[in-house]
C-alpha cells in the first residue's frame, strides 16, 4: 500500500470542479461588510471527486472493529450493532436542536432519563449523571465530588488518594488533577490488593482510594467488601473505574461493593463507537453520600413530565460538566443496546466476554505461553507475559505487537499493567467467534516460530501496513501534527 | 546481561549513587533500569535546592512504554540536577553511569550509604527479578 499524499499536496491552486459547480457565484450581499474575510482562507484547492477519492483511501488504511480483531485490553474494543446507529439516527433525534425547548424534546429526555435509571440499576448507584463526555472527565467529576464531600464537612485534612498499581493507568492522573497526592499501594502475589500495605496507608489524610474492578490484572478483586470497610473507617470514600465494568454486567453491582462514586465508560460496555477520539461518555453514578455534588445538567422527571435539573435544583454541585447534557449522539446509542440487550442480555455479555477470555488464555497457555496469574479465572481479559520468548529468542511484547498487525490483528495493549514484565494485556470481547479467537491463537504461535528462526524478521515487522515501523522516540519528542503551509 | 559496575552503590528501586571526593554523591538510575524502560523520551530532573527523604519521587523517567519515578535513594539536599538531558534524554540509555547521571544530593549523614547494596547485592536482586 503506498503513502497517501496530503490533500494539500493534491491541490493546484484555482482548481475546483467547474464542470459541477453552481454557474453563480454565492451572494455575499447579506453579510456585514466587517465580518468578511480580507485574505484567501488557507485551503486546499481540490476537486470534489479528488477529496472523495483521498478520504476513502484513508478510510481503507484504518485498521478498526469493522475490519480486524481488536483485543485491546481494558479498552473493551466491541462490536457496535448497526441498530444503534440507526435508531440514533432517527430524524426526530437527529435534527432535534439542542436549544429547543424541554416541550419539543421529551422523547428525547425520556430516553436519557431512563439511561440514567438502567445504569444506575445495573451498577447498583443512587443516581446517574450523563453530563460528562468522556472517561477522563467522568473520572475528574468523582473525585471532585469526593473533594467537595470532604470540603462541605470542614474535612480539610484529606490530602491523599490511594491507588493499588493495577488500577486504570488514568487514576493517578486524575487524583493529581484534583489537586491529590498519589499513594501507590501494591498487588499481592495472588493479584489482590495488598492489604496489610492498604491497612499501613490509610489515615485521616485519606481522602479516598480508586480502585478498577476487575483490575487490569484482569482477575476480580475478591476482598472488595473488605476495602470498602477499611477505607470507609478511615473516612475516606470508594471511587470505581468503570473501565473493566464489562466482565461483571449485571452479576455483580459497583454499588453493593461500597463504591460511593463510579463513573462508566458507554463507549466501552454500552458499545458505542471509540478509539481514534471518540466522541466518549462518561456516565457518572453516586451513592447516597454524594447526591448533593451531582454535576449538572441531569434530566429530571416530575409526574410525566422530563426537565434539566441545574445549580437551581442542585445548589451544591460541583457544576456544568458539558452544556447539552453529555455527547448525545453517543448517550442515544448506548440506550438503543441497553433497550436491546435487556436485563437478560446485559448478563450475557458478562458471560460471554469471560467465556472467551478464559477461553484465549487457556489455548494460549496450551501453546505454552506464560499466562500472568495462571491459578485464578481471567475477567474479560488477561496478561500472557512474553518476558520468556524476550529473554530466550530476543523478541519482545512490542515486536509480537508489531507482527501481529501483518497477521491481522490489532496489537493488544503492550506494556500495560506496569507491574508485568514484557506483557500484552488482552480482552477479546463477547463479539468474537471462536473462529476468530483460535485465529489469534495460531498467529501469535506462528509470530514465536518465526522468532526461532529468524528472530530479525520479526523485530523488522509490521510489512503489510501502510508503513513500516515508526519511529516512536522520535515521534514523542517532535510532534508534527499540523499543517504549517508551504516551506516557502 | 546488563553492566553493574562495583565502583557505586545501588538501591532496590535501581538507583546508583558515587560517592565523590567532596562528600557529595551524584545519583543515576542503573544500566537494568534503562533497559527495562526502553528508549527515554523525556526525563524530569529534580528541583535544585529541595531537601528529601530517602525513598521520595524526585525525578521522572518517561520511556516510549511507560513512565516511572526516580527515587531518592539517600537523604539529604538535591545540589545539582543534570540539565543535559532535557534536550538529550538518551544519555541515560547511552551512558547511564557517566552522562546520563540524573542528580546530585549533599548527604545529611554519611552513614545513610551503608544502607544500600552493593554491586554483587544488587545483582543477585536483579537476576532474582529476571527469574521471577
Amino acid at each position: 500500500m503506498s503513502q497517501e499524499a496530503l490533500i494539500f499536496d493534491l491541490g493546484r491552486t484555482g482548481r475546483y470542479a467547474r464542470a459541477q459547480a453552481p454557474a453563480e457565484r454565492a451572494d455575499l450581499a447579506d453579510i456585514p461588510a466587517q465580518f468578511r474575510r480580507r485574505q484567501r482562507a488557507v485551503m486546499p484547492e481540490v476537486s470534489e471527486l479528488q477529496v472523495v477519492r483521498h478520504y476513502t483511501r484513508l478510510s481503507q488504511k484504518n485498521f478498526s472493529i469493522d475490519t480486524n480483531f481488536y483485543p485491546l485490553g481494558s479498552c473493551t474494543m466491541k462490536y457496535n450493532p448497526r441498530a444503534c446507529n440507526s435508531l440514533a439516527m432517527l430524524p426526530g433525534l437527529l435534527d432535534r436542536h439542542p436549544h429547543a425547548p424541554d416541550s419539543t424534546g421529551q422523547g428525547f429526555m425520556a430516553c436519557m432519563w431512563e439511561l440514567q435509571e438502567m445504569l444506575a440499576e445495573v451498577t447498583g448507584m443512587e443516581s446517574v449523571s450523563l453530563a460528562p463526555m468522556a472517561g477522563a472527565q467522568g473520572e475528574f467529576a468523582g473525585v471532585a465530588m469526593i473533594r467537595a464531600y470532604h470540603d462541605a464537612r470542614g474535612d480539610d485534612a484529606r490530602t491523599e488518594i490511594i491507588v493499588p498499581d493495577a488500577a486504570h493507568g488514568t487514576n493517578p492522573a486524575t487524583a493529581v488533577m484534583c489537586g491529590y497526592q498519589v499513594r501507590e499501594i501494591p498487588t499481592d502475589a495472588e493479584g489482590d490488593v495488598d492489604m496489610q500495605a492498604l491497612r499501613e496507608a490509610v489515615g485521616p489524610q485519606t481522602a479516598g482510594i480508586m480502585l478498577t474492578n476487575p483490575s487490569t490484572i484482569g482477575v476480580f478483586e475478591r476482598r472488595i467488601q473488605e476495602i470498602a470497610t477499611v477505607v470507609h473507617e478511615a473516612g475516606g470514600l470508594l471511587y470505581y473505574d468503570g473501565a473493566n465494568l464489562n466482565a461483571i454486567l449485571g452479576k455483580a453491582r459497583p454499588g453493593d461493593m461500597g463504591f460511593d462514586v463510579i463513573h462508566i465508560n458507554l463507549h466501552k460496555t454500552f458499545s458505542t463507537p471509540h478509539g481514534g477520539g471518540g466522541p466518549g461518555a462518561g456516565a457518572l453514578g453516586v451513592g447516597e453520600r454524594l447526591l448533593a455534588y451531582m454535576p449538572i445538567p441531569q434530566v429530571g422527571k416530575t409526574g410525566e413530565r422530563f426537565h434539566w435539573r441545574t445549580d437551581k435544583e442542585i445548589p451544591e454541585t460541583i457544576g456544568r460538566l458539558s452544556a447539552f447534557g453529555g455527547n448525545a449522539g453517543v448517550l442515544l446509542r448506548a440506550y438503543v443496546y441497553a433497550r436491546m440487550l435487556g436485563r437478560d442480555g446485559m448478563i450475557r455479555v458478562a458471560e460471554f466476554a469471560t467465556l472467551n477470555a478464559n477461553y484465549l488464555m487457556s489455548r494460549l497457555r496450551d501453546e505454552g505461553f506464560q499466562v500472568w496469574l495462571p491459578q485464578r479465572r481471567a475477567s474479560h481479559e488477561f496478561i500472557v507475559s512474553l518476558k520468556p520468548e524476550a529473554k530466550e529468542l530476543g523478541v519482545t511484547a512490542g515486536d509480537f505487537a508489531k507482527r501481529l498487525l501483518d497477521y491481522g490483528y490489532h496489537a493488544p495493549t503492550a506494556y500495560f499493567p506496569l507491574l508485568v514484565p514484557e506483557c500484552l494485556l488482552i480482552e477479546p470481547t463477547e463479539t468474537e467467534t471462536r473462529d476468530d479467537l483460535d485465529g489469534f491463537v495460531q498467529a501469535m504461535v506462528a509470530i514465536r516460530d518465526e522468532a526461532r528462526q529468524d528472530r530479525d524478521f520479526v523485530k523488522g515487522a509490521p510489512y503489510n501496513m501502510p508503513v513500516r515501523r515508526l519511529d516512536e522516540v522520535k515521534a514523542a519528542k517532535e510532534l508534527d501534527l499540523k499543517w504549517q503551509g508551504e516551506a516557502d | 546481561m546488563s553492566n553493574v559496575p562495583s565502583d557505586v552503590k545501588y538501591a532496590s528501586t535501581h538507583e546508583w549513587v558515587r560517592e565523590e571526593d567532596d562528600g557529595t554523591v551524584t545519583v543515576g538510575i542503573s544500566d537494568h533500569a534503562q533497559e527495562s524502560l526502553g528508549d527515554l523520551v523525556f526525563v524530569e530532573t529534580p528541583e535544585i535546592g529541595r531537601t528529601v527523604e530517602a525513598g521520595e519521587a524526585v525525578a521522572v523517567v518517561e520511556s516510549v512504554k511507560a513512565a516511572s519515578d526516580v527515587y531518592a535513594p539517600v537523604p539529604g539536599a538535591i545540589i545539582d540536577a543534570n540539565s543535559q538531558l532535557q534536550d538529550a534524554p538518551e544519555l541515560v540509555n547511552t551512558d547511564p553511569y557517566g552522562e546520563g547521571w540524573i542528580m546530585r544530593i549533599r548527604l545529611d549523614d554519611p552513614h545513610a550509604l551503608d544502607e544500600l547494596m552493593d554491586a554483587d547485592d544488587y545483582e543477585h536482586l536483579i537476576t532474582e527479578e529476571d527469574d521471577g
